[in-house]
């Protein structure tokens, strides 16, 4: 379904409007200490939107091995079929 | 699903959030806009971020009343208080929220001191979890323990209640369990006394039945976690994560089930039910089809689909709501069905205003607010058709126009499901309400026929029953004053508790006036509150009216008797207010009418008027008035 170079657009407009701002670039290597205002309330923002944008649920595993953006892209590309 | 589905979607919601962003235009307009289309969480968030970073407080001269929420809770409700303001800003509402300290929400009730009692709330949400309030109950208890520790959460229930109306003299609202608990039984569950989901169903049950007693009104999340599935409101690794019961993604419907009881608390539920014909209350046209040819009632599921539609409105007029009808068409061919059609189940004598013609929509439901006397913001207008729709959201923002597929078995659930008509009691004036504004309707046709006022007054033969403020009065004395916003001279709202504070005050009174006439009851039509001041002035505090007895001689009549209200209280003068808002300007003159001397007037357009009680010769009308106290 979804590769992972097709998931970053989508994931970047959800970056955006969860921290309201337009200037974020995502990368493999993005985690919460790079962006401001990442707390663990955006965290779960980011995961339901996600969710929602792609029909996925994660399971408590694999939210709890997300350490990096390219963790989240991966994630989703391998429930997504496209992994 | 928890969506807004009826609320029209919007394509260009960044566009419109930027605009709001960079102070375009009325920030506060376009932000009500805003919220009033299909958004999610993500954008319910970030339009309140973006609407509080420019604006601290309400703009000036909103005409709703700020609501100060304090949400108390026993676990992470932060994630919910953006979207209970946005359910605010939806209904024009500006809301500041607080949210307890975690765990405290008893000892800051508690304390007046609290970070609670500084916020100075004016209304209450009292949202208590499901692992909270099952705390301790097990399966191993017995039938006796289990009682025990329900009577024990519901008393203290009832003292956090009693704790926020007394001490922080705030309404409550109460939010019911979320059946969460996995069954251990199963159908028969109830049989297990320590069951956790039996626990929660009965505590549910009893709250609501002590929440009538008490006075306090429930939010009923239950009811709409069964509607749209508990898995989309609980999400238990959120639980287990974050100690969130209520997931965010149902965030925007829960605040809206909060909004539409703070819009319903003032007065700002809506009130009339505009229906279009052709394909919404009968599938095909009336005029091409005839009436054999409309597809209406049993013998088809779209037939049956239209007749539970009609149903469905028929139940909400029958507990107070207004039915209209707005549809272009001939008014012979479109009344035919509502005479003739075995089918219908909605009959004329249900419809209050009945407009049928070739004029444009938006005009139409201008003439329908006009004919009933009521706002336009407290009309909804169900469509088919989506061009007539758009017409009247553009033309009457004001007016609620949910969306609707073309599936007329949806269409009960998309009114219900966006609560416009939202209420907390139902009076009995609410059940007569159509009848009412049938009677209305024939008086009207009297006055065309008389030929002279007076004789048209005389011929109504018109009784005024007038009543001190009393218990049984209560509700119907407190709804008047907190929606009527036309013919109100101060539009000062009143709680419960202030009215029965009132109540009790020997230095004041309040009239509660009855209307009767050949054509039937027109229910507790006026209110008027006087308060004596130090120096025998008797202040006019409020008076307000129904505008459905305009024209009738109820203002004289009622002044007769405020004087002698006054008279006995020991009172020398009458002194008349006029505070204006946007929708009272039709009573800026009322006491010059009726003989005050204006004395003082103000740079908004408000005034004070004056009248001597010694030289006051009480106005012959055609009223006869009874009093029953």
């Amino acid at each position: 379904m979804a590769d992972e170079a097709e998931i970053y657009p989508a994931l970047t407009t959800i970056f955006h409007d969860v921290f309201l701002r337009d200037d974020l670039t995502l990368t493999p290597e993005l985690t919460a200490k790079d962006v401001p205002g990442w707390d663990s309330f955006k965290q779960i923002e980011i995961i339901m939107a996600s969710e929602e944008a792609w029909k996925i649920r994660f399971t408590t595993r694999e939210l709890d091995a997300l350490r990096c953006v390219g963790d989240l892209v991966r994630t989703i590309a391998a429930k997504t079929g496209a992994g | 699903m928890t969506e807004l589905h009826w609320l029209p979607e919007t394509s260009d919601w960044r566009i419109r959030l930027k605009t709001i962003a960079g102070g375009q235009g009325s920030t506060w307009d376009n932000a009500v806009a805003l919220g009033g289309s299909r958004i999610n969480f993500v954008l319910t968030n970030a339009l309140d971020e973006t609407l509080r970073r420019i604006m601290s407080g309400p703009p000036e001269g909103l005409s709703t009343k700020p609501v100060r929420l304090a949400v108390l809770g026993s676990s992470t409700l932060t994630h919910l208080l953006p979207a209970l303001r946005v359910a605010g800003l939806r209904r024009g509402i500006w809301i500041d929220t607080y949210e307890n300290a975690y765990g405290q929400y008893l000892q800051e009730l508690s304390d007046p001191d609290s970070a609670l009692s500084q916020f100075r709330p004016t209304a209450i949400l009292l949202a208590l979890d499901a692992h909270y309030l099952t705390a301790g109950i097990t399966a191993a208890m017995d039938e006796s323990a289990a009682e025990a520790a329900l009577a024990e959460v519901v008393e203290r229930i009832r003292s956090s209640w009693r704790l926020a109306r007394e001490s922080l003299r705030c309404p409550v609202l109460h939010q019911t369990t979320l059946p969460i608990h996995p069954l251990i039984l199963g159908g028969n569950e109830d049989r297990v006394p320590g069951s956790r989901a039996a626990f929660l169903a009965r505590l549910n049950t009893r709250v609501r039945t002590m929440a009538e007693d008490e006075g306090v009104d429930i939010l009923a999340i239950d009811d709409r976690a069964a509607r749209d599935g508990l898995r989309a409101w609980y999400d238990p690794g959120l639980w287990h994560r974050s100690k969130q019961e209520i997931s965010h993604t149902a965030a925007p419907m829960y605040g809206d089930l909060v909004g539409r009881w703070v819009a319903a608390k003032q007065g700002r539920s809506f009130k009339c039910l505009v229906l279009d014909l052709d394909n919404t209350l009968w599938g095909g046209v009336i005029g091409d089809d005839g009436m054999d040819g409309i597809e209406l009632g049993q013998g088809s599921p779209l037939g049956e689909a239209y007749v539970a539609f009609q149903d469905y409105a028929r139940e909400l007029s029958r507990r107070g709501v207004i039915l209209a009808v707005c549809s272009k068409n001939d008014e012979l061919n479109a009344l035919e069905p509502f005479e003739k059609h075995p089918e219908m189940v909605l009959r004329r004598g249900d419809i209050a205003s009945f407009v049928a013609n070739w004029s444009d929509k938006a005009a139409n439901i201008r003439a329908i607010a006009e004919e009933l006397n009521i706002g336009l913001d407290s009309l909804v207008f169900v469509d088919d058709n989506p061009f007539e729709r758009n017409l009247v959201r553009q033309e009457l923002p004001m007016v609620a126009v949910p969306e609707v597929s073309d599936d007329p078995a949806d269409f009960p659930a998309a009114l219900a499901d966006a609560g416009y008509f939202e209420g907390l009691v139902v009076t009995e004036e609410d059940r007569e309400r159509t009848g009412q504004y049938q009677g209305n309707k024939a008086r009207e046709a009297l006055k065309t026929s008389a030929t002279d006022l007076a004789g048209y007054l005389r011929g109504l033969e018109m009784q005024l029953i007038t009543k001190r403020f009393d218990r049984v009065g209560l509700q119907r004395i407190v709804q008047l004053i907190n929606k009527s916003n036309q013919f109100n001279l101060t539009t000062r709202r009143y709680t419960d508790e202030a009215v029965i504070d009132l109540m009790a005050d020997p230095d004041a009174f309040g009239l509660q006036l009855r209307l009767l006439d050949r054509f039937g009851d027109n229910g507790v039509i006026a209110i008027v509150i006087g308060r004596l001041q130090p120096n025998k002035d008797l202040l006019i505090d409020t008076w307000l009216m129904s505008c459905r007895v305009l024209g009738r001689q109820v203002e004289p009549t009622t002044l007769n008797l405020v004087a002698v209200a006054a008279e006995k209280l020991g009172a020398r003068r009458l002194i008349g207010e006029y505070i204006p808002t946007k929708k009272n300007s039709m009573v800026k003159d009322h006491y010059v009418r009726l003989g005050f001397t204006v004395t003082e007037t103000d740079a908004s357009g408000g005034s004070r008027a004056v009248l001597d009680l010694g030289c006051f010769r009480p106005a012959e009308t055609f009223i006869h008035v009874t009093e029953t106290d």
